[in-house]
């Protein structure tokens, strides 16, 4: 046995680490294997070292070495005063950086921007990070609850009554338009040569206002009744929290399961109730501040945020229109995507803010900011729709053959099977269209909303600050501005994508 | 063990002018195990889809435990509920783990809580011997793993007739037996089985019956043992020397 152990071919004792022969690791082993290696990448190597001299050092120098960095007014920043030839100005970014992000917004209510970026901040980066529990509790509060929050916060204001007069409200619009419609067509017969067709289904179009007028006169009268008490707000309130809450039961399965959607819309009227009091909106809330005063870096991220968060449940839902069996959801969703896809985002601001007025009717106008948000969240939800359709198309019919065999309905094989899927394989064509939109947004500034880029256009006007460096001082902050989010955005798609694809990792 | 469970007639099928399935009748008992073969693009896999309606037809009837399904497609969710499918590719959720793969449906169809559903898919996952890679993902897995998942994820919704489409065709030879032992165990615990397969072995092993099937016409429908010893259509016979070769 011995004789065996002590053989020569068993080793005593370990061998020490030895370097490899040539090296293969650390700089000069980078430069052997990779930079130095073949004809090809020694002269590529060249020109990308020649590249990044003549784009680097340039820089370098503007930004940093060849920069002032202090001063009151344009004279620190003027070639007699500093003795040489003067790079970036950065007090003159320093002097307009309030303007850059609030834009007009009056200084003394900037402390409301302040708390909606912060709340903005507080709920989105938990959402970010996958670790963190409360997943759908954070996305509702993120998705549903601060956009009324930051409406309120952002514009101020506040609220006449709740979700039964705005529901009276709006079913009293409905029924008015139908009215109107049917007396235009009733006018119309006096003249026309179908005057008794014409004077036919105008009386039908009336008979059928006149009865929803009846139909929804309670709640008319409610509404009325409700304005007319001291306290409407917490009146119609109460009645619309008793309401939903009782619905909320009732669907929720009643006395044995309901208990839970119950807690639910109960725990969500009381914080409902809590924002309302806190905001003081039962009594006229804060002090307004039109959109047009609104500006800078807070329009730019308003614009974005709105456009992304809008724009993909609209792609989702124009995609799975494309794609259905019925011919008129589809047609429908072709035309849509096509017209949006065939016009550029310059026409669709300036419809929206020029014409589209002209179309509604008299009394009722649309925030010339809104009408934005809505021109681009349906261009971008148009491009976001030919997305999605792309990664419908790459998944395979029997995954929805499967789910189907198993029992489960449409919408439950759309929402659990196909959609996850398709929607993992075409994130970077999604987050692609979220970045254009980014920096698309910079167009708003041509229908006098003054974004981000049309703050820094406005402040170059300000004599006060005229050097020749200021206009490439600020183009270069915004540049670098943009570059931060979009940057930010296409690495954190990075992230999720490799995590999502976990399951295709073997 | 006489009434049937599934029963069809007079079913008639095209796909545009082509007639895909033609007068088929075809009764299946409770229990009962029935292979059916027959050459490539005889319509095979089409029947059997008409079953659980992935396909609709355009003449006949199809009764499945006493739910009618029709032309228009009436009651499919009612018999979808009655019936699992396995697929020939397996079509697993890839972007979920196999417990949730075989979770899903009981959750989101029969609204069983989680807790229950993953007892019992754990339970069926035992069944088919691979409770140990309920955390893994489709893709992390061989063929016949992911083959017997697929069955796994059917049982889970406690099917009473299951319907196999070429179960075995898209593996490898040492994968096709785990398969087969599987559906054997199955059978033997008295599901009532529609299989699509060339797996003869297995037809002889388990199948109360045989169909034959050509140009969307059943041809021929015997035990096992008359089938394969005296086939009585010259087609039949035919595709036996074919096959058995
Ligand atoms: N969607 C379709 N449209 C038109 N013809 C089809 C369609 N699906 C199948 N067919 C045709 O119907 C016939 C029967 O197809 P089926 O898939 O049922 O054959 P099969 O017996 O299962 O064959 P295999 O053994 O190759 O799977 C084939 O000739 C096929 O070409
Ligand atoms: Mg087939």
């Amino acid at each position: 046995m011995s004789d065996v152990i002590s053989s020569s071919f068993v080793r005593r004792d370990l061998l020490a680490e030895r370097p490899a022969p040539v090296k293969t690791t650390g700089f000069i082993g980078l430069m052997r294997t990779r930079l130095f290696n073949s004809p090809t990448n020694i002269l590529l190597t060249i020109l990308g070292a020649l590249l990044l001299w003549f784009t680097i050092v340039p820089s370098v120098k503007f930004l940093m070495v060849d920069a002032i960095w202090s001063g009151r007014d344009r004279s620190a920043c003027l070639v007699e005063n500093a003795g040489f030839a003067v790079g970036a100005c950065w007090p003159y970014i320093q002097a307009k950086l309030p303007q850059l992000i609030y834009g007009f917004y009056p200084e003394a209510e900037r402390w409301r921007v302040n708390l909606t970026l912060l709340l903005a901040a507080v709920l989105l980066l938990p959402l970010l990070v996958p670790r963190l529990p409360a997943k759908s509790l954070n996305a509702g509060l993120f998705f549903a609850a601060f956009p009324v929050v930051a409406f309120f916060l952002l514009h101020g204001g506040g609220i006449k009554g709740f979700g039964l007069s705005w529901t009276a409200g709006l079913l009293q619009l409905f029924d008015e338009s139908i009215l109107g419609a049917g007396q235009a067509l009733l006018s119309l017969s006096k003249t026309s040569a179908i005057a008794p067709l014409l004077w036919v289904v105008g009386s039908l179009v009336v008979l059928l206002g006149t009865a929803i007028q009846w139909l929804i006169f309670p709640l008319t009268w409610l509404r009325d009744y409700i304005q007319g008490t001291g306290q409407p707000v917490w009146a119609d309130f109460a009645i619309t929290a008793a309401i939903v809450c009782l619905i909320a039961f009732v669907l929720g399965g009643g006395v044995r399961t309901g208990g839970r959607a119950l807690a639910s819309s109960i725990g969500t009227f009381i914080a409902t109730a809590i924002v309302i009091k806190l905001m003081d909106l039962d009594h006229g809330g804060l002090s307004i501040v039109a959109t047009n005063l609104w500006g800078g870096l807070l329009v730019t991220l308003v614009v974005s945020v709105t456009g992304i968060v809008t724009s993909l449940p609209i792609g989702i839902a124009l995609a799975l229109g494309r794609r259905s069996t019925i011919p008129l959801i589809r047609i429908f969703s072709i035309a849509f995507i096509e017209f949006w896809r065939g016009v550029p985002l310059i026409t669709v601001l300036f419809f929206a803010t020029y014409m589209l007025p002209l179309f509604l009717p008299g009394n009722f106008t649309v925030d010339g900011l809104v009408r934005a948000l809505i021109g681009i969240a349906l261009f971008t939800g148009a491009y976001q729709a030919e997305n999605v359709r792309g990664g419908l198309a790459a998944i395979p019919r029997g995954q929805s053959e499967a789910a189907a065999a198993l029992g489960l309905s449409w919408w439950k094989t759309t929402s659990l099977i196909v959609l996850p899927q398709a929607l993992r394989h075409v994130i970077p064509n999604l987050v692609n269209s979220f970045i254009s939109l980014f920096k698309d947004t910079s167009l708003v500034s041509i229908v006098a909303l003054f974004d981000l880029l049309g703050s820094l256009r406005a402040s170059f006007s300000d004599p006060k600050w005229s050097t020749p460096s200021t206009a490439f001082t600020g183009f270069a902050f915004a540049g670098i501005i943009y570059f931060m989010f979009c940057f930010g955005m296409s690495r954190y798609s990075l992230f999720v994508e490799h995590r999502l694809n976990a399951h295709r990792r073997n | 063990m006489s009434d049937p469970i599934v029963k069809i007639s007079g079913l008639n099928k095209w796909y545009g002018e082509f007639h895909v399935l033609r007068d088929i009748d075809l009764e299946v008992k409770k229990g009962e195990r029935i292979v059916i073969c027959g050459p490539s693009g005889s319509g095979k896999s089409t029947l059997i889809r008409c079953i659980n309606a992935l396909e609709e037809f355009q003449e006949g009837e199809i009764v499945v435990d006493g739910i009618e399904l029709g032309p228009n497609l009436k009651h499919v969710d009612a018999v979808r509920r009655e019936v699992g499918m396995v697929f020939q590719s397996f079509n697993l959720f890839p972007h979920l783990t196999v417990l949730d793969n075989c979770t899903l449906a009981p959750i989101w169809v029969r609204n069983i809580p989680k807790r229950d559903a993953e007892a019992t898919a754990m339970k069926f996952l035992e069944r088919v011997k691979i409770p140990h890679q309920a955390n893994k993902f489709p893709g992390q897995m061989s063929g016949g793993q992911q083959q017997r998942v697929a069955i796994a994820r059917a049982l889970t919704m406690n099917p009473k007739v299951m319907l196999f489409d070429e179960p075995t065709s898209a593996l490898d030879p040492e994968m096709v037996k785990e398969v087969l032992d599987t559906m054997v165990d199955l059978a033997e615990e008295g599901m009532t089985m529609l299989v699509v397969t060339h797996e003869m072995g297995f037809a002889r092993e388990v199948a109360n019956r045989v169909v034959f099937m050509d140009a969307g016409q059943i041809i021929e429908a015997n035990t096992p043992n008359e089938f394969f010893a005296a086939p009585q259509h010259a087609r039949t016979k035919l595709f036996l020397s074919q096959i058995l070769r």
